[in-house]
Protein backbone atom coordinates (compact mmCIF):
# COMPACT_ATOMS: atom_id res chain seq x y z
CA UNK A 1 0.00 0.00 0.00
CA UNK A 2 0.88 3.19 -0.78
CA UNK A 3 1.93 5.70 2.03
CA UNK A 4 2.65 9.66 1.79
CA UNK A 5 5.98 10.98 2.36
CA UNK A 6 4.73 12.84 4.66
CA UNK A 7 3.18 9.96 6.66
CA UNK A 8 6.20 8.29 6.17
CA UNK A 9 8.31 10.92 7.94
CA UNK A 10 5.25 10.91 10.86
CA UNK A 11 6.15 7.10 10.91
CA UNK A 12 9.88 7.68 11.88
CA UNK A 13 9.62 10.33 13.92
CA UNK A 14 6.76 8.70 15.52
CA UNK A 15 8.79 5.44 16.20
CA UNK A 16 12.28 7.21 16.90
CA UNK A 17 10.47 9.42 20.02
CA UNK A 18 8.90 5.71 21.30
CA UNK A 19 12.29 4.33 20.89
CA UNK A 20 13.79 7.26 22.71
CA UNK A 21 11.47 6.94 25.26
CA UNK A 22 12.37 3.25 25.63
CA UNK A 23 16.34 3.92 25.61
CA UNK A 24 16.12 6.36 28.07
CA UNK A 25 16.02 4.40 31.57
CA UNK A 26 18.26 1.74 29.75
CA UNK A 27 20.92 4.14 29.37
CA UNK A 28 20.79 5.07 32.68
CA UNK A 29 21.80 1.99 34.20
CA UNK A 30 24.81 1.49 31.09
CA UNK A 31 26.19 4.65 31.52
CA UNK A 32 25.71 5.09 35.76
CA UNK A 33 27.52 1.34 36.04
CA UNK A 34 30.82 2.92 34.28
CA UNK A 35 30.44 6.12 36.43
CA UNK A 36 31.93 6.34 39.96
CA UNK A 37 29.79 9.31 40.50
CA UNK A 38 26.82 8.19 39.30
CA UNK A 39 23.58 9.75 40.50
CA UNK A 40 20.11 8.93 39.91
CA UNK A 41 19.77 11.04 36.38
CA UNK A 42 21.42 9.73 33.55
CA UNK A 43 24.45 11.62 32.67
CA UNK A 44 27.99 10.12 30.53
CA UNK A 45 30.68 9.63 32.68
CA UNK A 46 33.40 12.24 33.19
CA UNK A 47 35.76 9.08 33.23
CA UNK A 48 34.96 6.18 32.43
CA UNK A 49 35.76 3.34 34.93
CA UNK A 50 35.46 -0.53 35.87
CA UNK A 51 35.65 0.02 39.58
CA UNK A 52 32.23 -0.43 40.02
CA UNK A 53 32.15 -4.44 38.98
CA UNK A 54 35.60 -5.11 40.32
CA UNK A 55 34.09 -3.84 43.45
CA UNK A 56 31.03 -6.08 42.93
CA UNK A 57 32.63 -8.96 41.35
CA UNK A 58 36.01 -9.09 44.30
CA UNK A 59 33.16 -9.28 47.35
CA UNK A 60 33.06 -13.14 47.23
CA UNK A 61 29.62 -13.13 48.59
CA UNK A 62 28.64 -11.55 45.15
CA UNK A 63 30.32 -14.66 43.29
CA UNK A 64 28.55 -16.86 45.43
CA UNK A 65 24.89 -15.87 45.10
CA UNK A 66 25.82 -15.61 40.92
CA UNK A 67 26.74 -19.33 41.34
CA UNK A 68 23.72 -20.11 43.33
CA UNK A 69 21.47 -18.49 40.83
CA UNK A 70 23.43 -20.13 38.27
CA UNK A 71 23.31 -23.42 39.86
CA UNK A 72 19.39 -23.41 40.41
CA UNK A 73 18.59 -22.20 36.38
CA UNK A 74 20.39 -24.92 34.89
CA UNK A 75 19.45 -27.41 37.45
CA UNK A 76 16.13 -26.03 36.65
CA UNK A 77 16.89 -26.13 32.74
CA UNK A 78 18.16 -29.59 32.63
CA UNK A 79 15.22 -30.93 34.74
CA UNK A 80 12.61 -29.49 31.96
CA UNK A 81 14.13 -30.34 29.41
CA UNK A 82 14.66 -34.19 30.51
CA UNK A 83 11.02 -34.29 32.01
CA UNK A 84 9.45 -32.75 29.17
CA UNK A 85 11.04 -34.69 27.09
CA UNK A 86 9.65 -38.01 28.07
CA UNK A 87 6.79 -36.69 28.90
CA UNK A 88 6.40 -35.41 25.47
CA UNK A 89 7.16 -38.40 23.94
CA UNK A 90 4.10 -40.39 24.23
CA UNK A 91 1.76 -37.28 24.17
CA UNK A 92 3.30 -36.85 20.78
CA UNK A 93 3.22 -40.47 19.34
CA UNK A 94 1.25 -43.19 21.00
CA UNK A 95 -2.98 -42.81 21.11
CA UNK A 96 -3.98 -42.50 24.80
CA UNK A 97 -6.70 -42.94 27.00
CA UNK A 98 -6.48 -39.83 28.95
CA UNK A 99 -4.28 -37.84 26.26
CA UNK A 100 -6.81 -34.88 25.71
CA UNK A 101 -7.73 -34.43 29.60
CA UNK A 102 -4.15 -34.27 30.18
CA UNK A 103 -2.94 -32.14 27.46
CA UNK A 104 -5.97 -29.63 28.36
CA UNK A 105 -4.85 -29.52 32.38
CA UNK A 106 -1.38 -28.79 31.30
CA UNK A 107 -2.01 -26.02 29.11
CA UNK A 108 -4.18 -24.66 31.57
CA UNK A 109 -1.95 -25.03 34.22
CA UNK A 110 0.44 -22.82 31.69
CA UNK A 111 -1.43 -19.75 32.33
CA UNK A 112 -1.96 -19.82 36.28
CA UNK A 113 0.14 -16.92 37.76
CA UNK A 114 2.46 -18.49 40.11
CA UNK A 115 2.45 -15.94 42.63
CA UNK A 116 -0.90 -17.23 43.60
CA UNK A 117 0.32 -20.74 44.95
CA UNK A 118 3.19 -19.24 46.71
CA UNK A 119 1.47 -19.14 50.33
CA UNK A 120 0.39 -22.63 50.46
CA UNK A 121 3.72 -23.63 48.48
CA UNK A 122 5.57 -22.04 51.92
CA UNK A 123 2.96 -23.82 54.05
CA UNK A 124 3.56 -27.36 52.04
CA UNK A 125 7.45 -26.58 52.37
CA UNK A 126 7.81 -26.22 56.24
CA UNK A 127 5.35 -29.28 56.72
CA UNK A 128 7.87 -31.62 54.64
CA UNK A 129 10.41 -29.81 56.33
CA UNK A 130 12.26 -28.93 52.91
CA UNK A 131 12.33 -25.07 52.91
CA UNK A 132 15.36 -23.40 52.79
CA UNK A 133 17.04 -25.73 50.58
CA UNK A 134 18.50 -24.98 47.35
CA UNK A 135 17.89 -28.19 46.01
CA UNK A 136 14.35 -27.94 46.54
CA UNK A 137 13.49 -24.60 45.25
CA UNK A 138 15.01 -25.89 42.14
CA UNK A 139 12.53 -28.56 41.91
CA UNK A 140 10.12 -26.57 42.56
CA UNK A 141 10.62 -23.99 39.87
CA UNK A 142 11.35 -26.97 37.28
CA UNK A 143 7.79 -28.51 38.64
CA UNK A 144 6.37 -25.06 37.91
CA UNK A 145 8.24 -24.55 34.56
CA UNK A 146 6.48 -27.82 33.18
CA UNK A 147 3.27 -27.37 31.88
CA UNK A 148 4.64 -25.07 29.13
CA UNK A 149 8.00 -27.07 28.38
CA UNK A 150 5.37 -30.08 28.02
CA UNK A 151 3.18 -28.06 25.97
CA UNK A 152 6.14 -26.80 23.66
CA UNK A 153 8.27 -29.67 23.40
CA UNK A 154 4.74 -31.82 22.33
CA UNK A 155 4.59 -29.10 19.35
CA UNK A 156 8.37 -29.48 18.33
CA UNK A 157 8.32 -33.26 18.75
CA UNK A 158 5.50 -33.56 16.32
CA UNK A 159 7.28 -32.14 13.77
CA UNK A 160 9.63 -35.08 13.80
CA UNK A 161 8.08 -37.19 10.92
CA UNK A 162 7.47 -40.92 12.94
CA UNK A 163 9.05 -42.79 9.88
CA UNK A 164 12.78 -41.70 10.80
CA UNK A 165 12.34 -43.35 14.17
CA UNK A 166 10.33 -46.94 12.31
CA UNK A 167 13.63 -46.68 10.00
CA UNK A 168 15.84 -46.64 13.54
CA UNK A 169 13.37 -49.18 15.11
CA UNK A 170 13.88 -51.47 12.15
CA UNK A 171 17.89 -51.18 12.35
CA UNK A 172 17.51 -52.49 16.02
CA UNK A 173 17.27 -49.32 17.79
CA UNK A 174 15.24 -49.18 21.06
CA UNK A 175 12.35 -46.99 21.71
CA UNK A 176 14.92 -44.71 23.93
CA UNK A 177 17.93 -44.82 21.79
CA UNK A 178 15.93 -43.46 18.96
CA UNK A 179 14.79 -40.55 21.20
CA UNK A 180 18.67 -40.03 22.21
CA UNK A 181 19.68 -40.42 18.65
CA UNK A 182 16.71 -39.64 16.04
CA UNK A 183 14.32 -37.46 18.10
CA UNK A 184 16.57 -35.58 20.10
CA UNK A 185 19.04 -33.96 17.22
CA UNK A 186 16.12 -33.42 15.31
CA UNK A 187 14.47 -31.32 17.95
CA UNK A 188 18.11 -29.51 19.06
CA UNK A 189 16.73 -26.12 18.29
CA UNK A 190 13.48 -26.75 19.99
CA UNK A 191 15.34 -28.14 22.83
CA UNK A 192 17.41 -25.09 23.08
CA UNK A 193 14.34 -22.75 22.82
CA UNK A 194 13.06 -24.64 26.04
CA UNK A 195 15.97 -24.60 28.13
CA UNK A 196 16.89 -21.01 27.32
CA UNK A 197 13.50 -20.18 28.14
CA UNK A 198 13.01 -21.47 31.20
CA UNK A 199 16.97 -20.54 32.47
CA UNK A 200 16.15 -16.56 31.90
CA UNK A 201 12.62 -16.85 33.23
CA UNK A 202 14.32 -18.80 36.45
CA UNK A 203 17.70 -16.20 36.35
CA UNK A 204 15.17 -13.53 36.85
CA UNK A 205 12.96 -14.78 39.13
CA UNK A 206 12.87 -12.95 42.81
CA UNK A 207 9.70 -14.05 44.60
CA UNK A 208 10.29 -17.85 44.67
CA UNK A 209 14.18 -17.58 46.63
CA UNK A 210 12.66 -15.17 48.33
CA UNK A 211 10.29 -16.58 49.73
CA UNK A 212 11.48 -20.66 49.69
CA UNK A 213 14.91 -19.61 51.29
CA UNK A 214 15.91 -17.92 54.05
CA UNK A 215 20.04 -18.38 54.94
CA UNK A 216 22.02 -15.63 53.70
CA UNK A 217 24.35 -17.98 52.22
CA UNK A 218 21.71 -19.73 50.25
CA UNK A 219 20.56 -17.28 48.33
CA UNK A 220 20.77 -16.73 44.87
CA UNK A 221 22.24 -13.19 43.17
CA UNK A 222 17.97 -11.84 42.44
CA UNK A 223 17.65 -11.77 46.21
CA UNK A 224 21.47 -10.52 46.86
CA UNK A 225 20.84 -7.73 44.44
CA UNK A 226 17.22 -6.82 46.16
CA UNK A 227 19.23 -6.60 49.48
CA UNK A 228 22.00 -4.41 47.87
CA UNK A 229 19.12 -2.32 46.87
CA UNK A 230 17.63 -2.25 49.79
CA UNK A 231 20.92 -1.41 51.98
CA UNK A 232 22.97 0.96 49.12
CA UNK A 233 20.46 1.67 46.44
CA UNK A 234 19.85 5.20 47.75
CA UNK A 235 23.29 5.97 48.12
CA UNK A 236 25.75 3.73 45.50
CA UNK A 237 23.85 4.07 41.91
CA UNK A 238 27.31 2.99 40.23
CA UNK A 239 27.92 -0.04 42.03
CA UNK A 240 24.03 -1.14 42.03
CA UNK A 241 24.13 -0.46 38.45
CA UNK A 242 26.82 -2.29 37.99
CA UNK A 243 25.85 -5.08 39.81
CA UNK A 244 22.04 -4.85 38.06
CA UNK A 245 24.07 -5.24 34.89
CA UNK A 246 26.41 -8.23 35.91
CA UNK A 247 22.79 -10.12 36.80
CA UNK A 248 21.17 -8.86 33.71
CA UNK A 249 23.92 -9.79 31.23
CA UNK A 250 23.20 -13.75 30.84
CA UNK A 251 19.57 -12.68 29.71
CA UNK A 252 20.72 -10.69 27.35
CA UNK A 253 23.67 -13.19 26.14
CA UNK A 254 20.90 -15.94 25.79
CA UNK A 255 18.35 -13.93 24.04
CA UNK A 256 20.35 -13.80 21.11
CA UNK A 257 21.11 -16.83 20.95
CA UNK A 258 17.41 -17.78 21.06
CA UNK A 259 16.59 -15.55 18.95
CA UNK A 260 16.55 -17.33 15.80
CA UNK A 261 14.68 -20.11 16.50
CA UNK A 262 12.56 -18.09 19.14
CA UNK A 263 10.79 -16.11 16.27
CA UNK A 264 9.34 -19.19 15.25
CA UNK A 265 7.06 -19.65 18.37
CA UNK A 266 5.50 -15.99 18.28
CA UNK A 267 3.23 -16.96 15.68
CA UNK A 268 0.62 -17.82 18.04
CA UNK A 269 -1.82 -19.29 15.81
CA UNK A 270 0.41 -21.68 14.03
CA UNK A 271 1.63 -23.03 17.82
CA UNK A 272 -2.19 -24.30 19.05
CA UNK A 273 -2.45 -26.55 15.97
CA UNK A 274 -1.61 -29.92 17.82
CA UNK B 1 3.01 -44.55 31.07
CA UNK B 2 6.38 -44.57 32.47
CA UNK B 3 7.56 -41.54 30.56
CA UNK B 4 5.08 -39.42 31.81
CA UNK B 5 5.88 -40.31 35.25
CA UNK B 6 8.31 -37.91 36.39
CA UNK B 7 5.89 -35.13 34.83
CA UNK B 8 2.86 -36.68 36.97
CA UNK B 9 4.76 -36.82 40.25
CA UNK B 10 6.23 -32.91 40.24
CA UNK B 11 3.01 -31.93 39.16
CA UNK B 12 1.22 -33.20 41.36
CA UNK B 13 3.49 -32.78 44.27
CA UNK B 14 4.59 -28.98 43.50
CA UNK B 15 1.63 -27.84 41.37
CA UNK B 16 -1.69 -29.90 41.87
CA UNK B 17 -1.09 -29.97 45.87
CA UNK B 18 -0.56 -26.41 46.13
CA UNK B 19 -3.67 -25.82 44.38
CA UNK B 20 -5.88 -28.29 46.59
CA UNK B 21 -3.87 -26.37 49.47
CA UNK B 22 -5.26 -23.61 48.61
CA UNK B 23 -8.59 -24.54 49.06
CA UNK B 24 -8.19 -26.07 52.27
CA UNK B 25 -6.16 -23.37 53.90
CA UNK B 26 -8.40 -20.88 53.02
CA UNK B 27 -10.83 -21.83 55.06
CA UNK B 28 -8.55 -22.42 58.25
CA UNK B 29 -7.55 -19.64 60.72
CA UNK B 30 -3.47 -20.51 59.83
CA UNK B 31 -0.89 -18.69 61.52
CA UNK B 32 2.52 -18.69 62.01
CA UNK B 33 2.42 -16.51 65.25
CA UNK B 34 -0.16 -16.37 68.10
CA UNK B 35 -2.20 -18.55 69.99
CA UNK B 36 -3.63 -19.42 66.53
CA UNK B 37 -0.49 -21.35 65.37
CA UNK B 38 -0.77 -24.17 67.64
CA UNK B 39 -4.41 -25.30 66.40
CA UNK B 40 -5.47 -24.50 62.99
CA UNK B 41 -9.02 -24.75 63.35
CA UNK B 42 -11.74 -25.18 60.15
CA UNK B 43 -13.63 -21.33 60.50
CA UNK B 44 -15.53 -21.99 56.84
CA UNK B 45 -16.20 -18.95 55.40
CA UNK B 46 -15.16 -16.41 57.94
CA UNK B 47 -11.52 -15.51 56.18
CA UNK B 48 -14.10 -14.37 52.64
CA UNK B 49 -16.36 -12.61 55.17
CA UNK B 50 -14.13 -10.62 56.41
CA UNK B 51 -12.30 -10.39 53.22
CA UNK B 52 -15.10 -9.27 51.67
CA UNK B 53 -15.50 -6.75 54.66
CA UNK B 54 -11.76 -5.65 53.97
CA UNK B 55 -11.51 -2.38 52.76
CA UNK B 56 -8.68 -2.91 52.46
CA UNK B 57 -8.97 -5.84 50.17
CA UNK B 58 -11.74 -3.86 48.21
CA UNK B 59 -9.40 -1.45 47.09
CA UNK B 60 -6.72 -3.45 46.63
CA UNK B 61 -9.37 -5.76 43.77
CA UNK B 62 -9.66 -2.22 42.28
CA UNK B 63 -5.68 -1.63 42.04
CA UNK B 64 -5.36 -4.44 40.40
CA UNK B 65 -8.19 -4.22 37.82
CA UNK B 66 -6.81 -0.79 36.59
CA UNK B 67 -3.43 -2.64 37.08
CA UNK B 68 -4.60 -4.98 34.60
CA UNK B 69 -6.53 -2.28 32.23
CA UNK B 70 -3.97 -0.02 32.10
CA UNK B 71 -0.83 -1.63 32.00
CA UNK B 72 -2.00 -5.19 29.71
CA UNK B 73 -5.09 -4.38 28.58
CA UNK B 74 -4.29 -0.90 26.99
CA UNK B 75 -0.98 -0.11 27.73
CA UNK B 76 0.98 -3.17 26.61
CA UNK B 77 -1.50 -4.63 24.00
CA UNK B 78 -1.74 -1.14 21.93
CA UNK B 79 1.23 0.02 22.64
CA UNK B 80 2.92 -2.88 20.98
CA UNK B 81 -0.12 -2.82 18.13
CA UNK B 82 1.10 0.55 17.26
CA UNK B 83 4.81 -0.46 16.99
CA UNK B 84 4.51 -2.96 14.94
CA UNK B 85 2.36 -1.72 12.47
CA UNK B 86 4.32 1.33 12.14
CA UNK B 87 7.57 -0.33 11.85
CA UNK B 88 5.72 -2.28 8.74
CA UNK B 89 7.49 -1.94 5.58
CA UNK B 90 10.33 -0.03 7.14
CA UNK B 91 13.48 -0.43 6.51
CA UNK B 92 14.88 -3.54 7.81
CA UNK B 93 17.98 -2.29 8.91
CA UNK B 94 15.99 0.50 11.17
CA UNK B 95 13.25 -1.99 12.12
CA UNK B 96 16.20 -4.12 13.84
CA UNK B 97 17.20 -0.91 15.54
CA UNK B 98 13.96 0.15 17.06
CA UNK B 99 13.21 -3.44 17.87
CA UNK B 100 16.05 -4.32 19.62
CA UNK B 101 15.80 -1.12 21.98
CA UNK B 102 11.98 -2.36 22.53
CA UNK B 103 12.84 -5.60 23.53
CA UNK B 104 16.10 -4.73 25.48
CA UNK B 105 13.30 -3.80 28.19
CA UNK B 106 11.60 -7.13 27.85
CA UNK B 107 14.80 -9.07 28.29
CA UNK B 108 15.99 -7.06 31.73
CA UNK B 109 14.76 -8.70 34.72
CA UNK B 110 11.59 -7.34 36.38
CA UNK B 111 13.89 -6.39 39.64
CA UNK B 112 16.32 -4.62 36.85
CA UNK B 113 13.30 -2.65 35.21
CA UNK B 114 12.13 -1.52 38.72
CA UNK B 115 15.26 -0.09 39.40
CA UNK B 116 15.73 1.51 36.29
CA UNK B 117 12.62 3.35 36.37
CA UNK B 118 12.82 3.98 40.45
CA UNK B 119 15.98 6.30 39.15
CA UNK B 120 14.01 7.26 36.18
CA UNK B 121 11.72 8.94 37.94
CA UNK B 122 13.42 9.90 40.99
CA UNK B 123 13.11 13.19 42.56
CA UNK B 124 16.69 14.17 41.12
CA UNK B 125 16.29 11.80 38.05
CA UNK B 126 16.10 11.90 34.19
CA UNK B 127 12.78 12.65 34.02
CA UNK B 128 12.95 15.58 35.97
CA UNK B 129 15.89 16.86 34.77
CA UNK B 130 13.78 16.54 31.32
CA UNK B 131 11.01 18.57 32.84
CA UNK B 132 12.85 21.16 34.19
CA UNK B 133 14.77 21.55 31.12
CA UNK B 134 11.57 22.35 29.58
CA UNK B 135 10.51 24.97 32.10
CA UNK B 136 8.82 22.24 34.19
CA UNK B 137 8.84 21.89 38.48
CA UNK B 138 9.95 18.30 38.84
CA UNK B 139 7.09 15.67 40.83
CA UNK B 140 8.03 12.98 42.82
CA UNK B 141 6.57 10.49 40.31
CA UNK B 142 6.86 7.66 42.82
CA UNK B 143 4.62 9.59 45.66
CA UNK B 144 2.54 11.50 44.06
CA UNK B 145 1.65 8.95 41.51
CA UNK B 146 2.27 5.59 42.30
CA UNK B 147 0.25 4.10 40.04
CA UNK B 148 0.74 5.96 37.10
CA UNK B 149 4.63 4.49 37.63
CA UNK B 150 4.30 0.98 38.34
CA UNK B 151 2.21 1.04 35.18
CA UNK B 152 4.30 3.01 33.01
CA UNK B 153 7.47 0.80 34.07
CA UNK B 154 5.37 -2.49 33.15
CA UNK B 155 4.01 -1.28 30.23
CA UNK B 156 8.04 -0.84 29.23
CA UNK B 157 8.82 -4.38 30.79
CA UNK B 158 6.10 -6.20 28.80
CA UNK B 159 5.69 -4.08 25.51
CA UNK B 160 7.81 -5.83 23.48
CA UNK B 161 6.02 -9.18 23.66
CA UNK B 162 2.90 -8.18 21.92
CA UNK B 163 4.85 -5.94 19.34
CA UNK B 164 7.06 -9.44 18.48
CA UNK B 165 3.30 -11.58 18.58
CA UNK B 166 2.12 -8.72 16.16
CA UNK B 167 4.58 -8.92 14.06
CA UNK B 168 4.46 -12.00 13.44
CA UNK B 169 0.41 -11.71 12.67
CA UNK B 170 0.68 -9.03 10.17
CA UNK B 171 3.78 -10.56 8.13
CA UNK B 172 1.27 -13.56 8.04
CA UNK B 173 -1.28 -11.60 6.41
CA UNK B 174 -0.97 -12.20 2.92
CA UNK B 175 -0.13 -8.69 0.54
CA UNK B 176 -2.83 -10.30 -2.34
CA UNK B 177 -5.63 -9.81 0.03
CA UNK B 178 -5.37 -6.16 0.79
CA UNK B 179 -3.88 -5.28 -2.75
CA UNK B 180 -7.32 -6.99 -4.00
CA UNK B 181 -9.25 -4.52 -1.38
CA UNK B 182 -7.11 -1.36 -2.71
CA UNK B 183 -8.38 -2.46 -5.81
CA UNK B 184 -11.99 -2.80 -4.94
CA UNK B 185 -11.63 0.92 -3.82
CA UNK B 186 -11.14 0.70 0.25
CA UNK B 187 -9.45 3.44 1.78
CA UNK B 188 -5.98 2.70 3.93
CA UNK B 189 -8.38 3.00 7.08
CA UNK B 190 -10.94 0.55 5.50
CA UNK B 191 -8.29 -2.08 4.83
CA UNK B 192 -6.90 -1.69 8.18
CA UNK B 193 -10.14 -2.75 9.92
CA UNK B 194 -12.20 -4.20 7.79
CA UNK B 195 -9.54 -6.53 6.17
CA UNK B 196 -6.32 -6.59 8.37
CA UNK B 197 -7.47 -6.50 11.42
CA UNK B 198 -9.96 -9.00 11.24
CA UNK B 199 -7.04 -11.45 10.25
CA UNK B 200 -5.01 -11.14 12.91
CA UNK B 201 -7.86 -10.60 15.01
CA UNK B 202 -7.31 -13.94 17.01
CA UNK B 203 -3.50 -13.25 17.67
CA UNK B 204 -4.67 -9.93 19.53
CA UNK B 205 -6.86 -11.81 21.47
CA UNK B 206 -4.94 -14.69 22.61
CA UNK B 207 -1.87 -12.07 23.07
CA UNK B 208 -4.43 -9.93 25.29
CA UNK B 209 -4.81 -13.09 27.71
CA UNK B 210 -1.37 -14.22 27.64
CA UNK B 211 -0.31 -10.39 28.70
CA UNK B 212 -3.50 -10.31 30.99
CA UNK B 213 -2.37 -13.29 33.20
CA UNK B 214 1.05 -12.24 32.68
CA UNK B 215 0.48 -9.29 34.27
CA UNK B 216 -2.14 -10.79 37.38
CA UNK B 217 1.43 -12.27 39.18
CA UNK B 218 3.43 -9.33 39.02
CA UNK B 219 4.70 -8.95 42.16
CA UNK B 220 8.55 -8.04 41.98
CA UNK B 221 8.73 -5.16 40.01
CA UNK B 222 6.13 -2.97 42.26
CA UNK B 223 7.49 -4.42 45.68
CA UNK B 224 10.90 -3.32 44.38
CA UNK B 225 9.53 -0.10 43.00
CA UNK B 226 7.01 1.15 45.79
CA UNK B 227 6.42 -2.30 48.06
CA UNK B 228 2.91 -1.24 48.15
CA UNK B 229 3.03 1.95 49.32
CA UNK B 230 3.29 5.05 49.82
CA UNK B 231 0.43 3.69 51.93
CA UNK B 232 -1.08 0.99 50.30
CA UNK B 233 -1.64 3.03 47.18
CA UNK B 234 0.07 0.30 44.94
CA UNK B 235 -0.89 -2.55 46.98
CA UNK B 236 -2.42 -5.12 44.25
CA UNK B 237 -3.54 -8.30 44.74
CA UNK B 238 -0.08 -10.13 44.76
CA UNK B 239 1.44 -7.68 47.58
CA UNK B 240 -1.57 -7.96 49.58
CA UNK B 241 -1.33 -11.27 49.51
CA UNK B 242 1.96 -11.33 50.15
CA UNK B 243 1.59 -8.86 53.61
CA UNK B 244 -1.41 -11.01 54.87
CA UNK B 245 0.94 -13.93 54.64
CA UNK B 246 4.03 -13.05 55.23
CA UNK B 247 4.35 -10.10 56.93
CA UNK B 248 0.83 -10.22 59.17
CA UNK B 249 1.66 -13.90 59.23
CA UNK B 250 -2.32 -14.39 58.80
CA UNK B 251 -1.80 -17.82 55.96
CA UNK B 252 -5.25 -18.34 56.45
CA UNK B 253 -6.67 -15.29 55.10
CA UNK B 254 -3.14 -14.72 52.61
CA UNK B 255 -4.48 -18.11 51.02
CA UNK B 256 -8.27 -16.84 50.96
CA UNK B 257 -6.30 -13.87 48.85
CA UNK B 258 -4.55 -16.31 46.49
CA UNK B 259 -7.34 -18.24 46.13
CA UNK B 260 -9.36 -15.17 44.65
CA UNK B 261 -6.16 -14.45 42.48
CA UNK B 262 -6.59 -18.11 41.38
CA UNK B 263 -9.77 -17.77 40.13
CA UNK B 264 -9.53 -14.76 38.57
CA UNK B 265 -6.66 -16.50 36.66
CA UNK B 266 -8.78 -19.43 35.99
CA UNK B 267 -11.58 -17.60 34.42
CA UNK B 268 -8.94 -15.88 32.27
CA UNK B 269 -7.25 -19.15 31.15
CA UNK B 270 -10.69 -20.65 30.07
CA UNK B 271 -11.51 -17.62 28.17
CA UNK B 272 -7.90 -17.94 26.64
CA UNK B 273 -8.41 -21.71 25.94
CA UNK B 274 -11.98 -21.29 24.63
CA UNK B 275 -10.52 -18.40 22.45
CA UNK B 276 -7.38 -20.34 21.35
CA UNK B 277 -9.79 -23.27 19.85
CA UNK B 278 -7.27 -25.93 20.87
CA UNK B 279 -7.45 -29.17 18.28
CA UNK B 280 -5.16 -31.40 20.22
Amino acid sequence: MKVSKKELVVHYLALVFLAICFLLPFLWLVFASFDQQATQAIKLPEKWTLDNFTAILSDPSNIRSFAIGLFISLGQATIVVIVAGLAAYPLSRYRLRYKRSFLLTILFMTSLPITAVMVPVYQLFLFLNIQDSIIFTTIFLAASGLPYAIWMMKNFMDAVPIELEESAWVDGASVLTSMRKVVGPLMLPGIFTIAIFTFTGSWGNFFVPYILLQTQEKLPASVTLYQFFGNYGIIEYGKLAAFSMLYTMPSIILYIFAQKYMSKGFSLGGASKG
Amino acid sequence: MLFLSPSWILLLLFFITPMLLTFGFAFTNLSLTGTDAANIQFIGFQNFANMFQDPEFRVSVFRTIVFLLFSAVIGQVVLGLIIALLMKEKRRGFRRFIGVIVIAGWVTPEIVVAFCWVAFLSDAGTFNSILQGIGFEPITWLFTFPMVSVIIANIWHGTAFSMMVFQAALDDVPKSVQEAAVIDGASRWQVFFRVTLPIVKGSIVTNMMLVTLQTLGVFTLIYTMTGGGPGNATQILPIFMYNQAFVNYQFGYGTAISLVLLVIGTIASLLYMRFMKVKL
